[in-house]
């Protein structure tokens, strides 16, 4: 067994002719919370699915225990996607189903156990998001931040070696941010999991991240320990972590001469 | 040198003929998919049960009341017609066979499209827009299999069902018109009836159409929700599809169907 239960290596992809990684190198170690971090766009989420096997690298390759992700068959990909759990941003939860449906769900899936017992399971995973008072509740029923807590529920109803997330924080008010946040560390320390987490919440992250990635122009623009990062005097880094509004990151889209653009309108 | 502009229209009819040909045989694909990983929908069916309610059950209304209607306007056009001849005994043979035959399978098609197709294509749509799809992939459920076939099946299993039913609803409507209200005689309706429809030309290839066009509406109503882009205006205009795609097909359908059913 590896140190490093994800590895991604020399990874390139793009589509439509466009290159959103070119050549990315990152490990995840086992039992550690890593973040990966970038401006909107810069292809965090597609990194997720990279490892997830969502999609194909053009380049290079991810591997997940020590399996390379997009040369196994449908079976293969299955069976290691039965060891990551994820928690999608909006929560992804099935709205026909309820809370505690949707938490079961996973394990009528995979396994073969008896009613009894699956439901002391379910009520055991919403326990520890704080949400066992809610099970008979509908999605429609909850709000952004219990969605994503039941979500969380749910990625690790099968108690998965990886867990990714993708923008936990985004959009959530700060007391259900600060839950979130201690769930993530929390969850991570007692189940031993890996933790994956794609967000731009600088704060959030650095508090729970014991390895950090930011990305930027396809590459891995910087990685380090939080307390490292904070001190970082790296431009890209420095803008990011401040929330500069200009720097090597630009305020405006790259565009063509403005006063032509003012003057030169022909109706 | 030919302009750019010049070559605009056989462009976007390139690319335009290029996508449907590509929408095609992702469709083609996304049949033979269901096909295949249609033994979960069979092992666990209560879950094509389930949607046998959404599609089936949810549509009774729509369908009883659809040819309740159809029924009697067909008695009052036939008896018009009808008596001119000297044969308004026949009412009941004119309504029975055009329901049987046609207006069964052919008007349950329709307005299955319109109710259970739009329902389809939109949860679908909105299931993949929210990334419940997705969600299903990362927890190692193929929502081919899980989604996907018990929809298939249900529309399959729902369409003939409600076909006959809408033939049943429609022929009492021609009766309580016929009978009751012009006055044609109760015995010579429904003995003509008896003698003149046939078990093998008359029902079991209606029942056959209904089937091809449950297979047909379900499969596109499916492919269109599957397909959509992942935005309001992606499901709206999936929705749409699904409503002239699957009345075009169920018409043309209709038409091959029938020529090989008289030719045989």
């Amino acid at each position: 067994m590896t140190q490093n239960i994800v590895e991604i290596d020399n990874l390139s992809f793009g589509y439509k002719g466009r290159m959103l990684h070119q050549g990315i190198n990152m490990v995840f170690p086992r039992g550690k919370v890593v973040a990966i971090m970038g401006g909107s766009g810069s292809g965090k989420t597609t990194l997720l699915r990279l490892i997830g096997g969502q999609i194909r690298p053009n380049k290079g390759e991810v591997r997940v225990d020590d399996q390379v992700v997009h040369k196994q068959s449908r079976e293969g990909l299955y069976q290691l996607r039965r060891k990551m759990g994820m928690l999608f941003q909006h929560g992804a939860l099935f709205t026909d189903l309820s809370v505690y449906e949707n938490v079961a769900f996973p394990m009528r899936e995979h396994t073969q156990l008896p009613e009894s017992m699956i439901h002391d399971l379910v009520l055991m995973k919403l326990h520890a998001v704080g949400l066992r008072g809610a099970h008979q509740l509908m999605p429609t029923e909850l709000s952004g931040g219990m969605a994503r807590r039941v979500a969380l529920a749910r990625a690790i109803a099968l108690d998965p070696d990886i867990v990714m997330y993708d923008e936990p924080f985004a959009g959530l008010d700060p007391i259900s941010m600060g839950v979130i946040c201690d769930l993530i560390r929390t969850l991570n320390d007692a189940l031993g999991t890996t933790s994956i987490i794609v967000s731009h919440d600088v704060k959030e992250t650095f508090l729970i991240a014991d390895y950090v990635y930011f990305v930027a122009n396809g590459t891995v623009a910087a990685e380090g320990t939080p307390a490292d990062l904070s001190k970082s005097s790296l431009p890209f880094v420095h803008q990011f972590v401040h929330g500069e509004k200009d720097g090597p990151v630009p305020f405006h889209y790259a565009a063509g001469d403005y006063k032509q653009d003012l003057l030169g309108f022909e109706a | 040198m030919i302009k750019r502009s010049r070559l605009r229209p056989f462009r976007t009819l390139g690319h335009r003929t290029t996508d449907r040909i590509w929408r095609l045989g992702a469709g083609a694909r996304l049949f033979w998919l269901t096909l295949i990983s249609s033994g979960e929908s069979f092992r666990r069916f209560h879950l094509t049960i389930r949607e046998v309610y959404f599609t089936g059950v949810m549509s009774l209304i729509i369908i009883v009341v659809s040819a309740f209607f159809v029924g009697m306007v067909l008695a009052l056009q036939g008896y018009n017609t009808l008596q001119k001849y000297g044969s308004s005994e026949a009412i009941g043979v004119l309504v029975a066979l055009a329901l049987v035959r046609e207006l069964g399978p052919v008007v349950t098609a329709l307005l299955f499209a319109g109710r259970a197709g739009t329902a389809i294509t939109a949860e679908i749509g909105l299931m993949k827009a929210t990334e419940q799809l997705s969600a299903m992939e990362m927890m190692a459920v193929s929502p081919i299999a899980r989604v996907i076939a018990p929809r298939f099946w249900a529309g399959v299993i729902a369409m003939p069902v409600l076909a006959a039913l809408f033939s049943m609803v429609g022929i009492l409507g021609g009766y309580l018109v016929a009978v009751p209200l012009i006055g044609v005689d109760s015995g010579a309706f429904w003995s003509q009836m008896q003698a003149n429809v046939d078990w093998h030309d008359d029902i079991v290839n209606g029942v056959i159409k209904s089937v091809v066009f449950g297979v047909a509406c379900t499969m596109i109503a499916l492919f269109e929700g599957y397909d959509a882009p992942p935005t309001a205006e992606g499901v709206s205009r999936a929705t749409t599809r699904t409503v002239v795609i699957s009345s075009l097909a169920v018409l043309g359908l209709d038409f091959v169907l029938t020529s090989f059913m008289i030719t045989l």
